[in-house]
C-alpha cells in the first residue's frame, strides 16, 4: 500500500534536512582564509603530478557487468524464495531454481577460466 | 485523514529515531576509540568529561568551527552533496527496521517501527545501493587521484558484496516466507535464524562488513596507500559527516544483523509474557553485542589486500552463498 | 489535492527534470547522475501504483547496477572524464525529426487505446503470486529459465568484449 510508505517519506525528509543542515552549516561558522597551497589537491605534500582523472582498469567494468547479471538473477529469485514453502511439489521448484542458478554459475565458470576474475 | 495517527505519530517517531541514530553514531566513535584503546593497553579518550564521555561533543564543536576548505577544481555542488548523501542513506536504511512490538504510549497504540512495508528486505538492499553513490560522488568530485581510486575501489567492493548479501538473504526469505521484516522477526519467535542458518549468518556478516567498508575490509580508505581514499580532500564538518555516516552505518548494520539473524526484539527461547518495552531493551543489548563484535574484529584482524579480496568475493563467497541457498532449499524441500 | 497527487507531482518533476538533465548536461558524469534521479522518480511511481516489488527492483537494478556501470564506463574513457562535451552536433536536425515522429506516434497510440480500468484492489500477496507464476509449468517457467540463458549470453559477450582488446 502506498500509505505504508508515508512514514518512510517523513523519515527520509527528516534525514535529508538534517544532512543538508550539517553540510551547509560551516558557511556560517569558521574562518575563511584560503591560500593557493591550501586549495591544491593533496598528494602527500608534493605538487600534484598529471591529471587527477585518468582512465582505470577494465577490470572494474567487468565486475560491474557481472554484478548487473547476477543482480537480475537474484531479483528473479526473490519471489521464488517467498513462495517456495507453499509450492505444491517443492522438489520441482527446487529443480527449476537449481537449473536457473547453475546456468549462470556456468557463466561464472567461463569468466573464471578466461581469467576475467584476475586482477592485473 | 486522522492527523494524530497519520501525521504526528510518524513525524515524532522519525525525529526521535533520527536523533537516537545520530547520538548512537557519535557515541560509536567514542566507544570504538575506547575499546580499541583497551585492546592495545591504552586509555583512549579521557580528557573531555569522565571517561572522555564528552569527546564526541567536543569533536562536533571542533568540526563545526573549522575552516571550510573547498579545493580548486572540485565539482562544487557534487562535492558538497556527497557526504550528505552518504549520511542520509545510512539513516534511511533504518526506516524499515522494527525495534519493538506494538505498545500503548500516552493513550495511543504505537508500533515501535518507522515504516512497515511488504518488501522491507528489498528496501534495505535498495538503499544500500543508493548509499554507494555518496562515496562514488565524493571521490569523483574531489579532483584527486587517490580519491578517485578509492571511490572506484569502494564501488567495486560494494557491488561485489551486495550480491553476496542478496544471496544470503534469499535463504532467509526462503525459510521465513516473507520479505516483511516484522514477519521475519515473528518467524524467529522461538529460535533466532542464526540456528537455522549458521553458514548464511557467517556469509552475511562478512558481506555486510565488506559492504560498509569496515575493517578489515576498509580498502577504499587505506591510509598507507590511498591517504584515506575518497575522503582525502574533505575536512571540517564534511569529513565529520562521512566519519559519522560510517559509524552510524555500523549501528544500523548491527540492527539489521540483529533483526534478520538474532531474533530482533524477541527473546531467544519461549519467554513471551514480559513487558513489551523489555523487548526494546533486548534489541539494544543485542545491537551493542554486535557492535562490540565489530570493534573486536577491527582490533584483531589486519587489513586484507584489494585484489585478493575481490578474488575472494567472486571465486569463493559467491559460489558458497549459492551452495548455501540451494542446500537450504533442498533441506526445506525434502524434510 | 490529495497527498498522492502532491507526491505524484513531485515525482514527475524528479523523473522529467532528471531526464532533461541527461539530455542537456554538458558534463557526462552529471548527465549520468541526472539519469539516476530520473530512475528514482520512476521507482516512486511504481510505489504509487502499488507495485512495491517492481519499485525496489527498479532501484536495485537500474540505480544500483546499471547506473553504476554507466559511471564506470565514463571513468574508463579518456575523453569523457573531465572535459565538458558539446551536447549538440551537426545531426541535430535529423534527431529532432526522429524524436518528433516518435512522440507523435506515441501520442497517437496512447490516445486511441481504450485503457481498461478496474475497481479491483491489488492482491495483498502479489509477490507470492508472482513467485507461483514464475515456477508453475502452466505459466512462465520456460521464460524464467530462458531468462537465465539470456543472462549467460550477455555475460559471455561482456567477457569477450572486455578481454580481447
Amino acid at each position: 500500500m502506498p500509505a505504508d510508505y508515508l512514514p518512510i517519506l517523513f523519515f527520509a525528509v527528516v534525514a535529508v534536512v538534517l544532512s543538508a543542515i550539517a553540510v551547509l552549516m560551516p558557511a556560517l561558522f569558521g574562518p575563511k582564509r584560503p591560500t593557493s597551497v591550501k586549495l591544491a589537491p593533496y598528494e602527500s605534500g608534493k605538487l600534484p603530478i598529471g591529471p587527477a582523472r585518468r582512465r582505470f582498469s577494465i577490470q572494474y567494468y567487468l565486475y560491474a557487468v557481472l554484478f548487473i547479471l547476477f543482480d537480475v538473477e537474484i531479483v528473479f529469485l526473490f519471489p521464488w524464495a517467498v513462495v517456495f514453502r507453499d509450492l505444491a511439489p517443492r522438489w520441482l521448484g527446487l529443480a527449476e531454481a537449481a537449473v536457473f542458478v547453475l546456468i549462470l554459475l556456468l557463466g561464472l565458470a567461463y569468466v573464471w577460466k578466461k581469467g576475467g576474475l584476475e586482477w592485473e | 485523514m486522522d492527523w494524530v495517527a497519520d501525521f504526528w505519530i510518524p513525524l515524532i517517531k522519525a525525529v526521535v529515531v533520527v536523533l537516537v541514530l545520530l547520538l548512537g553514531g557519535a557515541y560509536m566513535t567514542w566507544g570504538e576509540r575506547k575499546i580499541c584503546a583497551r585492546f592495545q593497553v591504552r586509555y583512549g579518550p579521557n580528557r573531555a568529561g569522565p571517561f572522555g564521555i564528552l569527546q564526541p561533543l567536543a569533536d562536533a564543536v571542533k568540526a563545526i568551527f573549522k575552516e571550510e576548505i573547498v579545493p580548486n577544481h572540485v565539482d562544487k555542488i557534487i562535492y558538497v552533496m556527497a557526504p550528505g548523501i552518504s549520511f542520509a542513506a545510512v539513516l534511511i536504511t533504518f526506516a524499515v527496521i522494527p525495534f519493538g512490538p506494538e505498545v500503548d504510549l500516552f493513550g495511543q497504540r504505537v508500533g515501535l517501527w518507522v515504516g512497515d512495508i511488504e518488501v522491507g528486505l528489498l528496501f534495505l538492499l535498495a538503499i544500500a545501493a543508493l548509499g554507494s553513490y555518496g562515496i562514488v560522488l565524493g571521490g569523483w568530485s574531489s579532483n584527486n587521484k587517490y580519491s578517485l581510486l578509492g571511490a572506484l575501489r569502494a564501488a567495486a567492493q560494494m557491488i561485489s558484496y551486495e550480491l553476496i548479501l542478496g544471496i544470503s538473504l534469499l535463504a532467509v526469505v526462503l525459510l521465513a516466507g516473507s520479505l516483511n521484516l516484522r514477519e521475519i522477526v515473528d518467524f524467529q519467535g522461538t529460535w533466532p535464524l542464526l540456528v537455522l542458518q549458521p553458514l548464511g549468518f557467517l556469509i552475511f556478516l562478512i558481506a555486510i562488513l565488506a559492504e560498509s567498508n569496515r575493517s578489515p575490509f576498509d580498502l577504499p580508505e587505506t591510509e598507507n596507500e590511498l591517504v584515506s581514499g575518497f575522503m582525502t580532500e574533505y575536512g571540517g564538518i564534511k569529513f565529520a559527516l562521512y566519519f559519522i555516516a560510517e559509524y552510524t552505518a555500523m549501528v544500523v548494520n548491527s540492527a539489521i544483523v540483529v533483526t534478520i539473524f538474532l531474533g530482533g526484539w524477541k527473546w531467544p527461547a519461549l519467554i513471551s509474557d514480559l513487558h513489551p518495552l523489555a523487548g526494546v531493551g533486548l534489541f539494544l543489548a543485542k545491537v551493542l553485542f554486535v557492535l562490540f563484535l565489530y570493534v573486536w574484529i577491527r582490533a584483531s584482524i589486519p587489513r586484507v589486500r584489494f585484489d585478493k579480496f575481490m578474488r575472494f568475493s567472486w571465486k569463493f563467497m559467491l559460489p558458497l552463498a549459492f551452495v548455501n541457498l540451494l542446500a537450504t532449499a533442498a533441506v526445506v524441500a525434502f524434510l | 489535492m490529495t497527498v498522492s497527487q502532491v507526491v505524484f507531482i513531485l515525482l514527475s518533476i524528479a523523473a522529467l527534470g532528471g531526464a532533461l538533465g541527461v539530455v542537456f548536461a554538458r558534463n557526462l558524469f552529471r548527465a549520468a547522475l541526472a539519469l539516476v534521479l530520473s530512475f528514482v522518480g520512476v521507482a516512486g511511481f511504481y510505489v504509487l501504483l502499488e507495485a512495491e516489488f517492481l519499485a525496489m527492483v527498479q532501484i536495485l537494478v537500474y540505480v544500483g547496477a546499471i547506473a553504476i556501470l554507466i559511471i564506470f564506463a565514463i571513468m574508463l574513457s579518456r575523453r569523457m572524464m573531465s572535459s565538458e562535451t558539446q551536447p549538440w552536433n551537426e545531426q541535430w536536425v535529423g534527431a529532432v525529426v526522429v524524436a518528433a515522429a516518435l512522440f507523435a506516434a506515441l501520442v497517437f497510440i496512447l490516445s486511441r487505446v481504450d485503457w481498461p480500468a478496474t475497481e479491483a484492489q491489488v492482491p495483498a500477496d502479489s509477490i507470492s503470486q508472482l513467485g507461483q507464476a514464475l515456477v508453475s509449468p502452466d505459466f512462465y517457467v520456460l521464460p524464467f529459465e530462458v531468462a537465465s540463458v539470456l543472462l549467460l549470453v550477455a555475460l559471455v559477450g561482456a567477457v569477450i568484449i572486455a578481454r580481447e582488446q
